[in-house]
């Protein structure tokens, strides 16, 4: 039987009236029509789902929707600010860590996940945090030269922030 | 795919009593990341669902050189991963929580819910089963505690009876002079399940001295995780060398029958486990007798191995 429930996605307090075996990914496409996020194996092998729930990064396809109930999401959709590109969205465009796309909302998410860990933004703890993440196109090579470009300008942000 | 029921404990005893109102129909999930996937693929099918992930006062991980490592079974693998005290007194613990599928899935996935699955290569088991943990487990007559070794009956099998509920893992301290180390061996190095995984442990008694306790813990060789008895039995005692760690690994290796499935051949998981047993043996015994690495350190040996 379908119930509702409210998910605080992007900043934004959405419902939606959904089954119980419904995942998170299929509630944000299908119901609240956000398809920024990909379905790829739907079995939490690839990493295309990735968003954050309550600031972490998940496989939304391993969430059930309404465990979500009451949660703040954010999703590709909610990353930019307006037209401005995030750091990392700005670094993956002019370093080409991206080819087809398909894989690239999961990575950005995972990125930005990453970021705001606090963990040493290492290029080891960069490839372990990018680990659940699958590409086809690019070999990955691209994929951490932006993200370490993204940490640099995350933290000459911050640091001038600081000053 | 069959349609279920979605039911929400808050507390441990709401959680038992719905679990004894929908009998054997009823499945526990928190994390649900397995169970999702296998309700998808038609493995289970249960009518009721119950989700005790809400359930108040499980989430809490701490530790006290008194007492040891408390885990409450709704602790992620994310939190295990990265909680200072884990690093530091149980790093084989660490090990094993970090090389668990990838972040996405480390932070919905339980440790209550990677030991109730009972999966023969369930990453954090063989690191509890080194530093002899013990499981709380509660039900409507009342709690009882089982050690880690005795829980796993089969593949997906526990002693756990149906209305019970696992509630905390209780990790003991280590002794002095203790070393420790996970390793997995996996085709790719995330979101990928254990061929063979292998924690060692090693104490001396002081530094330079003989091997006071050695355990090691196999995973994905048998119906369950399994403690390699004999190749622990044969460095007690002794002044370890190179030779006997290698000693002891062969010991291992001989010792389990796996099987021939999709990860990997029987022959093919013996040597994994040769080579596993000895590699975390000597990072364990190292250790042991002149310091852990940091958890960065280790990190970046396991990342360079997989990436």
């Amino acid at each position: 039987m379908k119930k509702q429930l409210q998910i605080t996605v992007n900043g934004e307090l959405r419902q939606a009236l959904v089954e119980p075996y419904y995942s998170l990914l299929d509630t944000l496409r299908d119901e609240m029509q956000l398809t920024g996020t990909k379905k790829g194996c739907d079995e939490g092998d690839c990493g295309a789902c990735t968003v954050l729930l309550n600031g972490k990064p998940v496989c939304s396809c391993l969430v059930l929707a309404h465990a979500a109930h009451d949660a703040e999401v954010t999703t590709i959709e909610g990353v930019a600010n307006g037209l401005e590109l995030h750091p990392v969205q700005k670094a993956f465009v002019e370093h080409g860590g991206l080819q087809c796309g398909y894989c690239t909302p999961g990575i950005i998410l995972s990125t930005v996940g990453f970021l705001e860990s606090g963990e040493e933004p290492s290029e080891e703890n960069i490839k372990h945090a990018l680990g659940g993440n699958l590409c086809r196109c690019t070999g990955y090579t691209k994929v951490i030269e932006s993200v370490l470009v993204a940490v640099k300008a995350t933290n000459t942000a911050s640091q001038a922030a600081r000053e | 795919m069959k349609r279920f029921e979605y039911l929400e404990a808050r507390t441990v005893r709401q959680a038992i009593s719905m679990l004894q109102r929908h009998g054997e129909n009823s499945l526990t999930v928190a994390g649900s990341t397995d169970f999702l996937v296998r309700w998808r693929a038609g493995v289970w099918n249960p009518d009721y669902v119950i989700n005790i992930q809400r359930v108040a006062g499980l989430s809490r991980i701490t530790y006290s050189a008194r007492n040891g490592l408390r885990i409450g079974a709704l602790v992620t693998i994310r939190a295990i991963e990265q909680h200072a005290a884990v690093r530091r007194h149980y790093p084989a613990l660490a090990a094993a929580a970090a090389s668990f599928a990838g972040v996405q899935v480390r932070n919905l996935a339980t440790v209550g819910g990677n030991i109730c699955n009972a999966s023969p290569s369930g990453d954090t088991i063989p690191a509890l089963l080194v530093f002899g943990s013990e499981c709380k487990i509660v039900g409507a007559d009342g709690e009882r505690v089982v050690a880690l070794d005795k829980f796993f009956t089969g593949p997906g099998q526990t002693v756990l009876e149906h209305g019970e509920l696992l509630t905390e893992i209780r990790v003991p301290v280590p002794a002095r002079n203790t070393g420790s180390h996970y390793i997995k061996h996996s085709p790719r190095g995330a979101m990928d399940i254990a061929t063979v995984g292998v924690a060692s442990l090693v104490s001396l008694d002081g530094r330079g001295g003989p091997c006071s306790e050695a355990r090691i813990a196999l995973g994905a060789v048998a119906p369950t995780p399994i403690r390699a008895y004999s190749a622990e039995d044969s460095l007690r005692g002794q002044a370890l060398t190179q030779d006997l760690l290698i000693a002891a690994a062969n010991i291992a290796r001989n010792g389990v029958r796996p099987i021939d499935d999709i990860r990997g051949s029987a022959e093919h998981r013996k040597e994994i486990v040769g080579v596993l047993t000895r590699r975390t043996l000597e990072q364990a015994f190292n250790a042991a007798a002149s310091g852990p690495l940091t958890f960065n350190e280790q990190r970046r040996l396991t990342v360079q191995a997989a990436f």
